[in-house]
């Protein structure tokens, strides 16, 4: 399973790159493969102010509804469009073209409580 | 409970659910791709957890008559029909397939989860002259279906598939029928327990893909055929979901014509109806409120994403004057509403 080395990671199996104060906020290879064919995605709009924990976005694969949870505190700054169209960018690119939606980070103090790759390889290991 | 295929699912990579009180596979390679397969070329479904129940003696037809509401006297041996056993109120209490094995030999395939509720009902109101067995923990069964079964039956039974659906063939310690639930060609194999790993093995070798219970569920509702506890229930009769044709009026009783025929004389007050998404369509899922002019009217009973249209697809009991194809109706999901159409029965058709 891949766990990219450049992320953190929440316990609900979102990633955050953090690029100066912006994050960029998608699910992780795991929670693709455990979710199945992704058929719908429906990503926070824009300018919405989330607190860390939020239910962010929806996306549902043929199984199952799954909420998406904001790993931090911040404002909305970008939703992927290309996700809406082509839920299965989820699956096939996790980590990339399926990016949820990038957010400005109001308390980067907040990362420190998300895992670190070891931490959260760890936990999908269990 | 688990079937006696349950090893040979993790091994296949089956991940398994509860089905009202079975593990079962939900899926194996994936649904889209599964059920891909199955509308392509041919899968296997392990349908072990289904009740069989035997029925003989001089008086089984007059019994099933007065039981079930397909007219089992006008089935030949070596046929099965689909049919319905209803309560007083003419409630479904299950669907089932009668086989019938000979003059005086059935065999009914029952669902899973209404074994013991089929079973105790029949028991209750046995007839003279017949011998009601209920060997559901014997037989195991798999479903093989999609436009390539024909070839597998060739190979497992070495004799062509017949073409027509519903018939029934004896083969050595089992029953072949060519039904499903699928809308594809294909056939249903019930044989004893202690076969099932070599049936399996077999299937899977004549190059069959293992299928789960979530593409049986896509498959079956772009078909619209309903799923027992979920799109049939004691509240609703066979009027109201759609399956008057399985329904003989012309028999002198059985239980629930009674209020049948009062409920066709008033009119049908709804109808389980065929719900299609409108452009951009969420997967539907039973029970989310459907809506007709900001009115409440009713809920899914059964809902997906239909792999074949690419949109969600549900069906439910609409009130009759809603439940015309080209109906526009409001769905809930999460709190918003989406829209989608009525449309005609089944939602998928393959391309002729």
């Amino acid at each position: 399973m891949n766990v990219p080395a450049n992320l953190r990671y929440a316990e609900s199996h979102e990633w955050i790159l953090v690029e100066g104060d912006t994050g960029t906020v998608g699910i992780t290879d795991h929670a693709q493969a455990e979710l199945t064919d992704i058929v719908f995605a429906e990503p926070p709009v824009l300018g919405k102010s989330l607190r860390a924990g939020d239910v962010a976005a929806v996306i549902e694969s043929v199984k199952v509804a799954s909420d998406i949870y904001s790993p931090v505190t911040g404002e909305v700054l970008a939703r992927n469009e290309a996700i809406e169209h082509s839920p299965a960018l989820l699956n096939t690119d996790p980590f990339g073209a399926g990016w949820i939606f990038k957010i400005r980070l109001t308390n980067p103090a907040e990362l420190d409580a998300l895992k670190d790759p070891a931490a959260y390889r760890a936990q999908i290991e269990e | 409970m688990r079937t006696p295929l349950y090893e040979a699912h993790l091994a296949a990579g089956g991940r398994m659910v509860d089905f009202s009180g079975w593990e079962m596979p939900v899926q194996y390679s994936g649904i889209l791709d599964e059920h891909q397969s199955v509308r392509e070329s041919a899968g296997v479904f392990d349908v072990s957890h289904m009740g069989e129940f035997f029925v003989s003696g001089p008086g089984s037809v007059a019994w099933l008559d007065g039981l079930l509401t397909n007219k089992v006297a006008s089935l030949k041996p070596g046929n099965a029909h689909y049919s319905l056993l209803l309560n007083e109120r003419g409630g479904v209490i299950d669907d089932l397939l009668v086989y019938r094995l000979g003059a005086e030999e059935f065999l009914l395939v029952v669902n899973a989860s209404m074994i013991e509720e089929d079973a105790g009902w029949m028991k209750g109101r046995l007839g003279e002259g017949v011998v009601f067995e209920n060997r559901s923990a014997e037989f195991a069964a798999l479903a093989v279906q999609g436009p390539a079964s024909g070839k597998v039956f060739e190979k497992l039974f070495g004799c062509p598939m017949p073409e027509d659906r519903n018939r029934v063939l004896e083969i050595e310690e089992g029953f072949v029928v060519t039904t499903g639930y699928t809308g594809e060609k294909g056939f249903e194999w019930v044989f004893p327990s202690a076969e099932a790993p070599c049936a399996w093995r077999q299937v899977l070798e004549s190059g069959v893909k293992p299928c789960g219970l979530g593409a049986r569920d896509t498959l079956r509702l772009e078909k619209c055929y309903p799923l027992n506890g979920s799109d049939l229930s004691p509240d609703h009769t066979p009027l109201e979901a759609g399956l008057g044709f399985f329904v003989d009026f012309t028999k002198p009783d059985f239980v629930g014509k009674e209020a049948l025929v009062a409920q066709k004389a008033a009119g049908v007050p709804r109808r389980l109806s065929a719900l299609e998404g409108i452009g951009k369509s969420p997967p539907l899922r039973p029970h989310y409120p459907v809506f007709v002019h900001g009115v409440r009217v009713a809920e899914t009973t059964s809902g997906a994403h239909s792999p074949s249209l690419g949109r969600g697809i549900a069906m439910a009991y609409l009130p009759v004057e809603f439940s015309q194809p080209g109906q526009e109706v409001e769905i809930e999901v999460r709190g918003k509403k989406f829209r989608a159409c009525v449309r005609k029965k089944p939602l998928y058709q393959k391309a002729p």
